[in-house]
């Protein structure tokens, strides 16, 4: 059974989760041309590699980070978005 | 063949017959670089050759001939689509695929089977009535049937599936068949071979050189390549190669999985397909059920197959047949699904003069196969691509103009 580690509940079982995508900054809609929009829409970075990825806990309704190589399946780091726990003090460290 | 034969018997030296030439190292130069050895790829090569007399083509593959998707799919081939787009294009397909095995002279074990879109509830039957309108607008035989037809055509089938999802009808598609997935892929390469075209196995793509907004040649590990013209049919590789032109598209790759059971008697004549139950299912001419399931869930690059996939499909599998219950799974295994968000799939010319792409073709591309290769065959030759791929061209996201036809996967990702 796969793993992964929430930064609220721990460690548990993959089914709990949903994959979100990856995390993108999208462009400001007020200023950006429309094919730069449809590009935000649309397009991802497909090519694997470690990636910045949203995943949520259903069970506890928890949104967060993980930091996934998408080639190896690797997750390094999960963490909780925000100013004060983007930083490795509140992120969970995981080996999983 | 008994003269084939007695020649041997003459004769002391037997070499075992080729498909193809095996050559020693790419040429310095060719007119296509087709990037992928898959059925979609060597279709190209082929039809390049055959219908628009460009030979001096060079296929390359980074492993073997349709190891990739090609030889990965549960060989399924049908048109009943939810789109007049989709519906017409893959009518096209069925239509070739149903030669394909005299064109080809190679036998391909095309069996026409009839497909059953099994529905399980209200809203399921609604997108089955829709497909089979569209269907019969378009001229391709689908229609909705209900519970007595289903259970005439499979009697083996529990259609109370265990009390848990007892079927209200199906979406029956007559043509729906299966193939020799294999032998689609060896077959078009060697007819490939003979009209002139050159495969290069184990000859990996490491950077494409573009200049001035121009495709002029691709590095690969046997040396540099000229060409202005290079198609990219690689399927779950696909946004590797893109990165290397910078071209961005929606492709994201998610493995899809597949098994077998051991061989049986023949007992299942029909295809059949749940999407609530997430199963597709056909027995294939050795006797083996091929089963598939959805998507894996998330993005992965990789084709490792899960524990979790044969315990989620077999328990379905036992809810539509209870005495599947000792049969044996004897092989599983997963493919890289380059997925786009509409499923439709990403055909024709790029904004890079010279680089053609055929790909986003996630968990529908084996039936495809003859069409995609014949029109990208076109659109190469022409350097434009012909009505029957402009719903499916790359600008379509950035014109909001998608060709939605998620409604139409086999089983509900």
């Amino acid at each position: 059974m796969k793993l992964l580690t929430c930064p609220m509940n721990g460690t548990r079982p993959l089914s709990e989760f949903i994959f979100g995508g990856e995390y993108r900054e999208g462009p400001d809609p007020k200023t950006c041309t429309d094919a730069e929009w449809a590009s935000y829409v649309h397009n991802r970075s497909g090519a694997p590699g470690d990636k910045k990825e949203w995943w949520y806990h259903s069970p506890s309704g928890t949104w967060f980070i993980a930091e996934r190589n998408t080639l190896t399946d690797k997750v390094t780091r999960t963490y909780l978005l925000g100013p004060n726990n983007n930083n490795s003090s509140l992120a969970q460290e995981n080996g999983k | 063949m008994p003269l084939r034969l007695l020649k041997f018997a003459l004769s002391k030296d037997h070499p075992a017959p080729r498909f193809f030439k095996t050559h020693e190292a790419p040429k310095k130069s060719y007119d296509v670089v087709i990037i992928g050895g898959g059925g979609h790829g060597l279709a190209a090569a082929y039809y390049l050759a055959k219908d628009h007399g460009i030979t001096n083509v060079a296929v390359l593959e980074k492993g073997y001939i349709g190891g990739g998707n090609t030889g990965r799919n549960t060989t399924i081939v049908r048109s009943n689509y939810l789109t007049p787009e989709g519906v017409n294009f893959y009518d096209a397909s069925v239509k070739i695929y149903e030669g394909l095995s005299e064109e080809l002279d190679l036998n391909l074990f095309y069996s026409t089977r009839g497909h059953f879109t099994l529905a399980h509830t209200e809203s399921a039957m609604r997108t089955m009535r829709w497909r089979a309108e569209v269907n019969k607008h378009v001229g391709v035989e689908s229609r909705v049937v209900g519970p007595d037809e289903i259970a005439k055509a499979c009697p083996q089938l529990d259609m109370s599936c265990s009390g848990q999802a007892p079927i209200l009808g199906a979406l029956y598609h007559a043509p729906g068949s299966v193939a020799r997935h294999d032998g689609v892929a060896w077959g078009y390469a060697r007819g490939a071979d003979r009209l002139g075209a050159e495969i290069h196995q184990n000859t990996e793509v490491l950077a494409i050189d573009v200049k001035n907004g121009k495709v002029c040649g691709v590095k690969t590990n046997k040396g540099y390549i000229e060409t202005k013209q290079v198609l990219c049919a690689v399927a779950g590789f696909t946004p590797r190669i893109t990165e290397m032109v910078d071209l961005q598209t929606p492709i994201v790759i998610h493995p899809l999985q597949a098994c077998v059971t051991e061989p049986m008697k023949p007992w299942l004549d029909t295809i059949l397909v749940s999407g609530s139950l997430h199963v597709y299912v056909s027995q294939s001419s050795r006797g083996e059920l091929v089963m598939g399931s959805s998507l894996d869930p998330y993005e992965v690059h990789s084709t490792r197959s899960t524990l979790d996939f044969v315990e989620g499909l077999t328990s379905h599998m036992l809810d539509m047949f209870p005495f599947l219950s000792n049969v044996k799974v004897v092989r599983q295994w997963a493919g890289m699904a380059d997925m786009t968000p509409d499923f439709a799939p990403i055909m024709g010319k790029t904004p890079i003069e010279g680089f053609y792409i055929d790909a986003g073709w996630g968990t529908w591309g084996f039936k495809a196969t003859p069409i995609s290769g014949k029109t990208m065959a076109q659109t190469i030759a022409n350097d434009s691509a012909p009505d029957l791929i402009h719903s499916f061209r790359l600008s379509r996201f950035e014109d909001y103009e998608l060709t939605g036809e998620k409604g139409a996967a086999s089983v509900g990702h």
